[in-house]
């Protein structure tokens, strides 16, 4: 478990965009009648997104209101899960998988990295450009380290691959989600080791 | 060796295109509603001939676990579940069915949820996924359009809804009852069974839940036949596996390979060895954070199953393969699996909120040193006090791997810890 509270410093009210009021009743119609609780954490989402990636309390207010939950409800799902942010961070969000597979790999070198580039963990840098947390298993471990920054995984990463896709965010340059390396995805570096003859006419390649 | 025409998930890499016309060049969506036509029975019993079991972890029959659905509906729906809520530490193959093979989880869906009267099926991806999301819910719309999924879904006559779902980052939310409560729209706190999700699961009515690759796989076991399938692996190990390689081998990679291949001849073939070669292995976590780590003595030989890994007090759990060679100060790598545990735990259950946070604690000690060698055997009793006695499977968790460290590594911990004394000695002379 982990503490997580509500900032102090919160906004006086939240409401949807119009484009968003639409898109959370297409959400709330995938559930049945009276089911529309399970809604909660992707309207929640929603609802980070549009406000510049953290949760003030106006906004689990206005999310409880709308799918008719008592208020305490909502705070529950805003405290329990992590990845809402309580507080507000950088404009790129980098959230840095420390667990096992990836600090096997070089995680604490890319900690570095943060420390030296953004600050200390947990804070938004003075230019509010960026903010960092180490977080668990991001499920790319095949391709670790990683980051995460908003909605993109940066993998195959080491110090000097992680520094200049800080840089190149930073200059408000384009970035290349995805592995570092030379690699596609999951793949093994340097030739396939499977799945050779797919797409061969002899085998179909699939079943 | 594996051959590629017995491999099911042909994109696995996305190094092809993962749109519905490219899928089905593939394969995928070939003949559905045949199989659909043979019934519910047919299904289930082929499904329990392949001798497929759940990939998610702990490795139930998966033909058996769809028969335990009614029969009949009381009234109430029934509701196929699909656990993508990929969280165990090392495991990242969910993923990649999510974005480079959709069409065959969507395909999976739809047989699985006909043979259990289900009519509905939400995928609850986890809520870091976000572009796996996005790419599993274009795969969903493109199936939509292609009317394979909804009215008379494929051509079968079984009308059938498909929703992408998402959490936002709770480890728990992977065991099957907290994945319900958090679908319901609360904290992911895991029920206590019974009673069973077959019989009171989302919102009050039958469910199962399945792990994404388990539902993938069973459009090609089912047109190839349960036989095909079962002829590959072993004895009660039947199939192909997708495997996820990380840690200390000079390629790390997912690859699909047959269930029993051994575990050094995975890492040799595809992730180009051990870091140093064999003999500078240390260790292996076989099946995810979970399970207790091996030493090579044991790696030398062990084969990649689930019951060949039980033999040796191990699981195959996920098939996630944590490899550590001998530069890896082990007492530190497990320490930070307790640190996820504690950090991923509910709260619910007093001996794992309080015995995770306890653990990690002297996991951490250990990690310096700052111990007395009694608390070695305190700290594996106070595993055994967690394990079992939660609700869930998250307090097994949270022990196992400190029981598979003590078990072989014991020496390691008692060196570091007279070292720690040597040297306080020695400032102090």
């Amino acid at each position: 478990m982990s503490v997580r509270r509500l900032d102090p410093n919160q906004p006086d009210s939240f409401a949807f965009t119009a484009e968003n009021v639409e898109w959370a009743k297409k959400q709330i119609a995938k559930y049945p009648e009276g089911k529309q609780a399970s809604a909660v954490i992707p309207l929640l989402w929603r609802a980070q997104e549009q406000h510049d990636g953290w949760l003030p309390e106006p906004a689990i207010r206005y999310v409880a209101e709308m799918l008719g939950m008592d208020y305490i409800r909502v705070l529950e799902v805003a405290t329990f899960y992590t990845m809402f942010n309580l507080s507000p961070v950088g404009e790129h969000f980098v959230q840095l998988c420390g667990t096992t597979p990836c600090w096997l790999r070089g995680a604490d070198d890319l900690k570095e990295v943060c420390r030296k580039h953004i600050g200390p963990e947990g804070k938004v840098s003075a230019d509010g450009k960026f903010s960092w947390m180490e977080v668990e298993c991001l499920g790319a471990c095949v391709n670790a380290p990683m980051v995460q920054i908003n909605a993109d995984f940066f993998e195959d990463l080491d110090a000097s691959s992680f520094e200049r896709v800080l840089n190149d965010l930073r200059e408000g340059r384009e970035v290349k989600p995805g592995p570092q390396s030379e690699r596609h995805a999951s793949e093994p570096e340097g030739g396939l080791t499977s799945l050779t003859t797919v797409g061969d006419p002899q085998t179909g390649g699939g079943d | 060796m594996l051959e590629d025409k017995d491999r099911i998930f042909t994109n696995i890499y996305g190094l092809q295109d993962w749109r519905l016309e490219a899928a089905k060049k593939r394969g995928d969506w070939d003949g559905t509603a045949a199989i659909i036509a043979k019934g519910r029975d047919w299904i289930l019993e082929e499904m329990k001939k392949s001798g497929l079991r759940g990939r998610g972890g702990a490795g139930f029959p998966t033909g058996l676990k769809w028969s335990f659905m009614p029969k009949e509906s009381d009234g109430r729906p029934h509701y196929l579940v699909v656990n993508a809520d990929e969280s165990e530490p090392g495991t990242c193959k969910d993923r990649d069915i999510m974005r480079h093979d959709p069409q065959k989880l969507i395909e999976g869906c739809l047989i699985a949820s006909f043979a259990m009267g289900a009519h509905a099926c939400y995928i609850y991806v986890r809520g870091e996924f976000i572009r796996e999301r996005e790419q599993l819910q274009a795969a969903v719309d493109e199936a939509y359009e292609a009317g394979l999924l909804g009215a008379n879904a494929a051509g079968s006559g079984w009308d059938f809804d498909l929703y992408v779902h998402h959490g936002a980052g709770a480890y728990i939310c992977g065991e099957e009852t907290a994945l319900l409560e958090s679908l319901e729209g609360k904290k992911g706190m895991p029920r206590l069974k019974p009673p069973f999700p077959a019989n009171v699961g989302l919102y009050g009515a039958p469910t199962t839940v399945n792990n994404v690759e388990s539902i993938a796989v069973a459009p090609t076991i089912l047109r190839r036949g349960a036989d095909w399938f079962a002829s590959l692996g072993r004895p009660n190990n039947t199939g192909t596996k997708l495997f996820c390689i990380s840690g200390h081998v000079n390629k790390p990679c997912n690859v699909e390979e047959e269930m029993g291949i051994p575990l050094k001849e995975l890492l040799e073939k595809h992730a180009g060895g051990v870091r140093g070669g064999w003999d500078n292995l240390l260790a292996v976590i076989p099946g995810g954070s979970s399970v207790p780590l091996l030493p090579k003595s044991i790696c030398d030989d062990v084969l990649m199953d689930f019951d060949s890994l039980k033999a040796v007090q191990s699981g195959l759990g996920t098939a996630a393969v944590i490899v550590m060679d001998k530069s890896t100060d082990v007492i530190k790598a497990i320490a930070r699996l307790s640190a996820f545990y504690k950090h991923e735990s509910c709260g619910q259950c007093t001996p794992c909120r309080e015995g995770t946070g306890w653990m990690w604690r002297v996991m951490e000690r250990l990690v310096a040193g700052e111990a007395e060698v009694e608390e070695i055997d305190m700290l594996l009793d106070v595993t055994k006090r967690v394990e079992g006695h939660t609700i869930c499977a998250l307090g097994d968790a949270a022990a196992w791997p400190v029981q598979g460290l003590i078990r072989h590594f014991r020496g390691t911990i008692e060196e570091r810890i007279a070292a720690k004394r040597g040297g306080a000695a020695r400032a102090a002379e």
